[in-house]
């Protein structure tokens, strides 16, 4: 066995979109889906590219779980009950990857501190949201070179692109990312900005950082890192794209990133929702991979 | 007289939280202070209090304010007699935690804005007003890029989270009387009778106080004003020409017309740092329906960057920024720049590597 069965929970755009990413992963085989409408079209067309489907929400997938050797569940449904479903898949072993905002277990990004989860073992991990996968390697960047007092985002979202889960929880939306600029990106003081624009057609998102450092900003330096953290992200997010910056103006050092979608099932403009499904699928992948080191060395042993 | 003789408008001041814009948030306690009392005792009866881009506006996008939202509507609450105060709260900007503190803080009322097009991220704000008690206005910003139907859906939303009164807000001071009429014509229309309908108007184009009276003439019973015009882009609507134009009309507003306008070049016209007029940046920002408050950012970028100021405005129009894309403003600047070949950065040596 060189893959771990996964499974999705949620047949929204998200589970859609994650299916064909997971299946470009190394080492992670999506094998269910989960959902809870009978009509739903993520469900038949997960059908058709050949995983299991109930519409009967998670019980339905409780006794499939050991058969079809399931070891991590990417829940993309909301945060009201991402608790329930954690509780009964961890209990049954499984390791959830979380994308709603509900934030129990630790939170990842990737290129700052997935390693470092994968390495604790936790058995939740929360993706945080969308503007936090956008800018907090940005934030990490520069605090990697001198500390950072306050660190401000603005992401820019096509109106499209935008559920309604995000929209009735908007505080929470902008609540949890600043907590994660401070928490993972290392500022001392957070700041999160949301703005949904409608134009059409839908403009790609944007996202722009802006760091106040502690002392006179060495520019070479943070040039250098934000350069290396740009291309770090560009290796799950190929649409992840400085447009502008480093910019230097006193003590603040400014960043202008756009991210553009792979455009697998949701449309390239929708970079938001993609670096989500892209930042899961990267954290899936990396929890895969050690389940099966770990698995090799009791076989040796 | 006028067939308006009798009506009855409610003006709501907008120099502390508009007028903030252009001051850079920069206005002292003291300031604020002086110019509540005295449209306070003009017979202003409603005041907004707050950072130019309300709560959670004190940010480097927007600018840094002076002190703190709590700190400004204290001071205002403690030194009027009569006027009411009212803040701005854009959800995606400020939260409901910060709506909490500006009422203990002795704040009545609150414009719940959203983009024109965006009303559904503002039904818990509202709700959450109403629940403290709060005066609640649903403020449908950059209204000329909705058409009459499609603000009518939007106030709807708004109207059924609790919103007592809904405002056309033209933000962009783009809008003739002819469009003003219209969409407050709709709005009157099919709202519940018990729904308040307001106009928020910018003089980009000169037409503050005309459009206002087309409000006015449509069914709208409450104007936001702002005393010398004292606002973003080219201010807003002069409070005091409003005044004397609804005195002349018969419109009932129970403000004192001459009081009001020795506020107006007593205190106000001191206090600016820079003429608040229609001038080459802020009709181009009437012209082209950009938000008005792009004005002294797109001045500070085209200074920066080399780049002419009403370029950059019509390309921000061009690509549909709406309120708070400030940030996009020195992105453009930067981009135009590095298209001159006048400026790089590390973005450009990444995407073309020497």
């Amino acid at each position: 066995m060189n893959k771990i069965p996964c499974a999705l929970i949620g047949s929204g755009n998200i589970g859609s979109d994650l299916i064909y990413k997971l299946r470009r992963t190394q080492h992670l085989e999506p094998v269910w889906m989960v959902g809870i409408d009978p009509d739903s079209p993520g469900l038949a067309r997960a059908k058709e590219l050949g995983l299991k489907t109930t519409h009967e929400g998670i019980q339905a997938l409780l006794p499939h779980l050991e058969e079809d050797g399931v070891r991590i569940a990417f829940d993309a449904t909301s945060a009201y009950v991402h608790a329930h479903h954690s509780e009964l898949l961890t209990a049954a072993g499984v390791t959830m990857i979380d994308l709603t905002p509900a934030a129990i277990g630790p939170l990842c990004v990737p290129p700052v501190n997935l390693e470092e989860q994968v390495a604790r073992g936790a058995d939740n991990v929360n993706m945080i949201s969308c503007a936090g996968q956008a800018t907090i390697p940005m934030v990490h960047a520069v605090a990697r070179v001198q500390p950072v007092a306050y660190a401000e985002i603005i992401a820019s979202l096509a109106s499209l692109s935008v559920g309604m889960g995000t929209r009735k929880n908007l505080d929470e939306f902008v609540g949890t990312t600043s907590r994660a600029l401070e928490k993972i990106g290392g500022a001392a003081r957070g700041k999160a900005i949301a703005i949904i624009n409608p134009a059409e057609p839908p403009l790609i998102m944007r996202n722009t950082v802006h760091c106040r450092v502690e002392g006179t900003p060495d520019q070479q330096a943070i040039d250098a890192s934000v350069t290396a953290m740009v291309q770090e992200v560009q290796k799950y997010v190929p649409g992840y794209r400085l447009v502008n910056g480093p910019a230097y103006d006193g003590d603040f050092v400014s960043m202008f990133l756009e991210v553009a979608g792979l455009g697998d099932f949701l449309p390239a403009y929708a970079g938001n929702l993609d670096i989500m499904t892209a930042a899961a699928a990267r954290t899936g992948d990396l929890i895969a991979a050690r389940m099966l080191a770990d698995a090799t060395k009791e076989m040796s042993a | 007289m006028s067939s308006l003789d009798g009506r009855k408008v409610l003006v709501h001041d907008m120099c502390l939280r508009d007028g903030m814009h252009a001051r850079r948030h920069q206005l002292t306690l003291d300031e604020m202070v002086r110019l509540a009392t005295a449209m306070d005792d003009a017979g202003v009866p409603l005041m907004q209090v707050t950072h130019g881009d309300g709560l959670g506006g004190s940010t480097r996008n927007y600018g840094f304010a002076r002190h703190s939202n709590a700190e400004y509507i204290a001071a205002v609450a403690g030194a009027v007699k009569r006027a009411r105060i009212s803040v701005l709260l854009v959800p995606g900007l400020g939260t409901m935690a910060e709506l909490k503190e500006a009422h203990e803080a002795g704040a009545s009322s609150v414009h719940v804005a959203t983009h024109c097009t965006e009303a559904t991220v503002s039904p818990q704000h509202i709700a959450f007003a109403r629940g403290l008690g709060m005066d609640t206005t649903g403020f449908l910003m950059m209204a000329h890029m909705n058409s009459a139907q499609g603000l009518l859906e939007q106030a709807r939303i708004m109207e059924e989270a609790g919103a007592q009164t809904i405002y056309v807000t033209d933000s962009a001071g783009y809008m003739l009387p002819a469009d003003v009429t219209e969409r407050v014509t709709v709005l009157r229309d099919g709202l519940k009778p018990e729904t308040e309908i307001g106009f928020h108007g910018h003089h980009n184009l000169a037409l503050g106080v005309a459009n206002s009276i087309a409000a006015v003439a449509a069914g709208a019973s409450r104007i936001d004003a702002s005393v010398a015009g004292m606002g973003a882009g080219a201010g807003n609507t002069p409070l005091e020409a409003f005044v004397a134009v609804a005195e002349r009309m018969g419109i009932v507003t129970d403000i004192d017309l001459f009081a009001i306008m020795d506020v107006a070049d007593d205190i106000v016209v001191p206090m600016l740092d820079h003429p608040v007029r229609v001038d080459r940046e802020s009709l181009t920002i009437g012209y082209a329906g950009a938000y008005s408050t792009f004005l002294l950012f797109a001045r500070r970028a085209a200074e920066r960057y080399g780049i002419d100021a009403r370029s950059l405005l019509v390309e921000m129009g061009r690509r549909r920024m709406i309120a708070g894309q400030e940030d996009m403003i020195e992105d453009i600047a930067m981009t135009m720049a590095k298209q001159r070949g006048t400026f790089s950065d590390a973005a450009s040596r990444l995407q073309s590597p020497a």
